[in-house]
């Protein structure tokens, strides 16, 4: 039996050798197989007693056991090396940039606009469009502003041809869903405006939302509100707001509200030109007039109108200092956004 | 307009502060747009008089002069100025004064001659912008005074910027009763006495509709060489007047005081009586300003026997105005209507003080007391006599008075709360208004003849609200029906378009909807494009018929600043002439792209390639998709003038064109100047907007087979056209078809193409053998040999 004893020690010193797994197979074949070299004392042991029979077969199922211990051993070692191989070999630079296009951009009128329509979405309001090229009537005559008023001097007008102008604002809206809708009435009507008028603070083009609510017993109060409440979801500030008699003729009262200066805090400075606050966008209760033009009996309803300019908005949330860079569409501005 | 605090004051003095009172107007909706300082910061100024005066030894241009004025004793100072001479007043700076800009006077020797302080002009004091010499004082100012408290210089200018409705604000007077009723407290008029005449002298004047009242007088024998006193030129400065003469000063001190727009004639240039009609088309008037105007038959002027001397309301006529030589006048006060002067001064391009008053409203009885007033003032400072005032009313040119029914109940329903009886009344008599009548159910105003904004109850809750404060009226939160809407599942909202385009690397641009006439020519030859009739500039004249040029104006803008890539697009509406829109326009919502530059961002781990159509044509296709099969669209070869004829495609959608894809033609891009291929499409939003509704069918557990098939066929051949046929043929198992692969080259006829075509087949209830794909197969070969000629490969 020393034989057991050295065929071991050679099997496990081969063990210990293999470099692969083909190693450690040709050991196991070798040695531990159904023709291996261990596996052969077995049949040996039909030659000893039948005493001695039990303590040899043992010996050698040890012998087998020890070197299979060690074989699966050196198995898993070898396994996990070369997972650990195949791992370091395949490591890659993660903090590289990933393949395929870069994003784009929503401008930032659209996204001011879509915040400003997603805040009163969420309260019930209907977003309604209208024609940017214009009649006079729905521009002007059924807002109160018949042909000659002064409040025209106040629009600087596009004319497209004596009866059709660039809209002014985004006012007839509020007329074209009076005319085709029956109160309750709760809109806001987004969209393109036009005015005669270019300089560091004026685009002939921009872009303004109109709100209007129609309904049975809307007070002065339920415009201050509704106006105070979309102020601060939308610059999600507790942001003062104050409410200034002011004259639109298709409004009674008007106002113009005015929020304390977001740059300054109220303090005064060079965007609110020391006054503290900022204008940011015009009010008022529906005129009886308008309501007659739009076939809405202003005996039975009332309502309030309310008006902004987005760029303004989009100005003072984002920090803009130049109105002219939202229409020049330069890649590096509207990345920002 | 601009008023002076100190004159506002002397009518009504509540005791607030400047910077109070400021904020009361502005809260009351009569915006203070500023508030400055009347003259600059300075101290140490007194009144001088030149006592002595010689010439300086060693220079022509000095003088040295012996002023008094500061103690009892004369000071001696040297001065350039050309008017310095002996007996005037002057400012005098004295020896420690300071002047604006932080300018500290001192002893000084001038040529060496010692100099003990400082003669000033208007500049040197920032109290005006007569730079010409010393400023001259009157001879009742006293040497020694003060110059601060001889000129009220401690005074704020108020500048405040006014809606058109209140023109009754466009004076003193009509601020004063604003503050007065804001601080409930008394407003003093200045005494108004009438003139009695002292000559027989008078013009009549025949009045025509558009003039409700005409006031005249004559007044003779003025000197009209004596200025206007300071307090008077001051005034004026301080309200942006110049003093020009006694009589344009004291109308235009009516102006600013009463709000009245007053008129002065020279009455030796006036023949025969006054008539006040309109103007015959064509008739010639020269304006004072020297402007020849030829007149419309819609203008009202003043005209005398033989011609038009005025445009009524609006500017007075060069030659019957009054110059240095002038000794008789006729004053004017009158009463135009609104609706006659609207619009006329700015049909002419004229804007005057006059016009603005009389476009917005003038108090319609105010015009005697106005007249009575002016020639009070003018007899003071120029003599002469008055004759009598000569009135002349048109009842059907004068405002109605009205009178307007408050009832009580409206106030807590417009306002959203309730105010006293008391404070009503108050706030509302103190405004002018008067009580005609008064029950349970509210009170029935009469409005004064000076509010031309005053018509209904809502006028009357406005100004309950604006005299309350806006921001002491309750807030309330709107309560509403909350009905549940359907949404319309089929139309995708523009916005999920909007973010499909972002995730695939494009940037959201607005242009102006006025483009380039050039331009729009470039994308669209045949479109007669809306003109604007008074554009901002030629460049931006021509109403957009497509997004096309704005985006290659986007474009453009960014090649110029080194973005070598640019993805694009807007949306927005053209403006299309035809159909039955204002202005017999269609206005179609459209969606544009556009693709210039690498298909991929410069990066580590992508090659260099350019774009190419099927990049724009693939993000076209997956935003097709969004809401509806892409199978609903159809691309068919087509030709766009800016576009490349053989890379454009038309893109149908149930039988109808929405939209275009191409490439710019080579000559389209020589034209913008761009060096590399950009690729574009425009499409009707309304066609991408609207999809179909998902229905669901049933998955097979049945195995897919696949066979691929490489068809030689002429290259002119479409791939649509044999997927079409391949679809047709192939029988109802095929679920899938592509087209893998495009050859043409090495081992294929130079005139023909190879194309694979991969088909695969499922049933929905059972395995496909064999036998049915190779007949489907077979079917489909067969087809496409008989169509397209095609052979396999």
């Amino acid at each position: 039996m020393e034989n057991l004893d050295a065929l071991t020690n050679e099997a496990l010193e081969l063990v210990a050798k293999a470099e692969d797994l083909a190693a450690l197979d040709y050991v196991r074949v070798e040695y531990l197989g159904k023709k291996g070299k261990i596996t052969a004392l077995l049949k040996g042991l039909g030659k000893l007693s039948a005493e001695e029979r039990p303590a040899a077969g043992a010996e050698i199922n040890k012998a087998k056991a020890q070197v299979q211990e060690k074989l699966s051993a050196r198995k898993d070692t070898l396994e996990a090396d070369a997972i650990n191989a195949r791992l370091a070999n395949e490591t890659i630079d993660v903090t590289l940039g990933g393949r395929g296009q870069s994003a784009g951009g929503i401008h930032p009128v659209t996204r001011t606009l879509e915040r400003i329509s997603q805040i009163f979405k969420q309260a019930g309001y209907q977003v309604e469009e209208g024609p940017e090229i214009e009649d006079d009537y729905h521009n002007f005559e059924a807002l109160n502003i018949p042909s000659h008023h002064p409040a025209r001097a106040m629009h600087d007008t596009f004319y497209v041809d004596a009866k059709h102008v660039l809209r002014t604002h985004t006012s007839p809206v509020q007329v074209r869903t009076m005319e085709t809708q029956e109160p309750p009435i709760r809109v806001i009507c987004p969209g393109r405006v036009y005015r005669c008028d270019s300089d560091i603070t004026h685009t002939p083009m921009f872009h303004q939302v109109e709100g209007l609510v129609v309904d049975k017993q809307i007070s002065f109060a339920d415009l201050k509100g509704t106006v105070d409440q979309f102020l601060k979801a939308f610059f999600e500030a507790d942001v003062p707001v104050r409410f200034r008699p002011s004259y639109f003729p298709f409004t009674e009262p008007s106002a113009e509200v005015d929020i304390q200066c977001t740059q300054c805090g109220g303090k005064g400075c060079r965007v609110c030109k020391q006054t503290g606050w900022l204008e940011v966008m015009g009010c008022g209760m529906v005129h009886p007039n308008v309501f007659t033009s739009s076939n809405v009996d202003p005996n039975t309803y009332s309502g309030f109108a309310f008006g902004m300019g987005v760029e303004r908005l989009a100005m003072l949330r984002y920090g803009v200092n130049d109105l002219r860079l939202f229409f020049e569409n330069d890649l590096k501005f509207l990345g920002q956004f | 307009m601009k008023i002076s605090e100190s004159w506002l004051r002397e009518w009504v003095n509540p005791s607030v502060s400047t910077a109070e009172l400021c904020e009361q107007l502005t809260m009351a909706g009569l915006e203070v747009d500023g508030i400055e300082a009347v003259a600059g910061e300075f101290s140490g100024v007194v009144v001088g008089e030149i006592v002595e005066i010689e010439q300086h030894p060693d220079a022509d241009k000095l003088r040295v002069c012996a002023v008094a004025g500061n103690g009892d004793t004369l000071t001696q100072v040297v001065c350039g100025a050309t008017n310095a001479r002996k007996g005037i007043k002057v400012p005098f700076a004295t020896v420690g004064a300071v002047l604006p800009g932080n300018f500290k006077i001192k002893k000084a020797k001038l040529r060496g001659v010692e100099s003990f302080g400082m003669l000033c002009s208007q500049t040197e004091l920032q109290a005006g912008d007569d730079d010409s010499g010393l400023w001259e004082l009157p001879q009742e100012a006293e040497a020694g005074q003060c110059l601060r408290e001889f000129l009220s210089l401690e005074d704020k200018i108020i500048e405040v910027d006014l809606t058109p409705n209140r023109a009754d604000c466009l004076g003193v007077s009509g601020i004063a009763r604003e503050v007065g009723v804001l601080n409930s407290c008394p407003v003093n008029a200045p005494q108004i006495a009438p003139v009695k005449a002292t000559i027989d002298d008078q013009k009549q004047a025949s009045i025509k509709a558009g003039c409700g009242r005409y006031v005249s007088r004559i007044i003779r024998n003025i000197d009209i060489t004596r200025p206007s006193p300071l307090w008077l030129q001051e005034r004026l400065r301080r309200a942006g007047l110049r003093s020009i003469d006694a009589v344009v000063d004291v109308t235009n001190y009516v102006l600013l005081e009463l709000g009245q727009p007053m008129h002065a004639f020279d009455l030796a240039k006036v023949s025969g009586d006054i008539d006040v009609r309109m103007a015959k088309q064509g008739e010639a008037l020269t304006l004072l300003d020297g402007q020849e105007v030829t007149l419309k038959d819609d203008t009202l002027v003043i005209a005398d026997a033989n011609q038009a001397l005025a445009i009524a309301g609006i500017m007075g006529g060069l030659s019957s105005s009054v110059t240095k030589t002038t000794c008789d006048i006729i004053l004017e006060s009158a009463f135009f209507e609104p609706a006659i002067i609207a619009g006329k001064a700015r049909s002419y391009g004229l804007h005057t003080d006059s016009s603005h008053r009389f476009e917005r409203g003038v108090d319609y009885e105010l015009q005697v007391q106005a007249i009575e007033r002016a020639t009070g003032l003018l007899l003071d400072i120029v003599g002469g006599q008055a004759g009598a005032v000569v009135e002349e009313v048109n009842e059907a040119s004068l405002p109605k008075a009205a009178s307007v029914t408050l009832r009580r109940a409206k106030i807590a329903e417009g306002l959203g709360f309730a105010i006293d009886d008391e404070r009503v009344l108050d706030i509302l008599l103190r405004l002018g208004l008067t009580l005609k009548a008064q029950d349970d159910a509210g009170w029935t105003f009469g409005v004064p003849s000076h509010r031309f904004d005053i018509d209904i109850e809502a006028d009357l809750l406005e100004e309950l609200a604006r005299i309350y404060g806006y921001n002491n009226l309750p807030v309330t939160s709107l309560r509403a029906d909350l009905p549940i809407l359907p949404i319309n599942e089929v139309v995708t909202p523009l916005a999920r378009l909007r973010e499909s385009l972002v995730t695939q690397g494009y940037q959201e641009v607005i242009t102006y909807s006025f483009v380039e006439p050039k331009l729009q020519a470039l994308f669209d030859p045949n479109a007669d494009a809306v003109q604007l009739l008074n554009p901002i500039s030629a460049d931006l004249s021509a109403m957009r018929t497509s997004l096309l040029p704005g985006l290659a104006t986007a474009l453009m803008h960014n090649v110029n600043r080194q973005q070598p890539r640019v993805r694009i697009f807007e949306a927005g509406l053209t403006f299309v002439p035809g159909g039955t829109g204002p202005a017999g326009l269609t206005q179609e919502p459209m969606l544009a792209a556009l693709l210039y530059g690498d298909r991929f961002p410069e990066g580590w781990a992508q090659g260099k390639e350019k774009s190419d159509f099927f990049d724009l044509k693939g993000d076209l296709e997956r935003l097709l998709s969004l809401n509806g099969p892409l199978s609903d669209y159809d691309f068919q070869a087509g030709v766009h003038p800016a576009l490349h004829p053989g890379q454009t495609a038309t893109i149908h959608k149930a039988g109808r064109q929405i939209g275009i894809i191409g490439a710019l033609h080579p000559s389209t891009q020589r034209a913008l100047g761009l060096e590399e291929p950009c690729f574009v499409f425009e499409v009707e939003q309304s066609a991408v907007l609207g999809g179909q509704m998902p229905t669901f069918t049933a998955l097979s557990k049945y195995p897919e087979v696949r066979r691929d098939l490489a068809v030689v066929v002429d290259r002119g051949v479409s791939a649509q056209a044999l997927q079409d046929t391949v679809k047709e043929a192939a029988g109802d198992a095929l679920i899938n078809l592509k087209v893998f692969d495009v050859y043409s080259g090495k081992g294929i006829d130079p005139l023909r193409k190879s194309v694979g075509l991969g088909l695969t087949y499922q049933h929905p209830s059972r395995t496909l053998n064999d036998e049915e794909i190779n007949a489907s197969i077979a079917a489909v070969m067969a087809e496409l040999a008989s169509m397209f000629n095609a052979t396999l490969r």
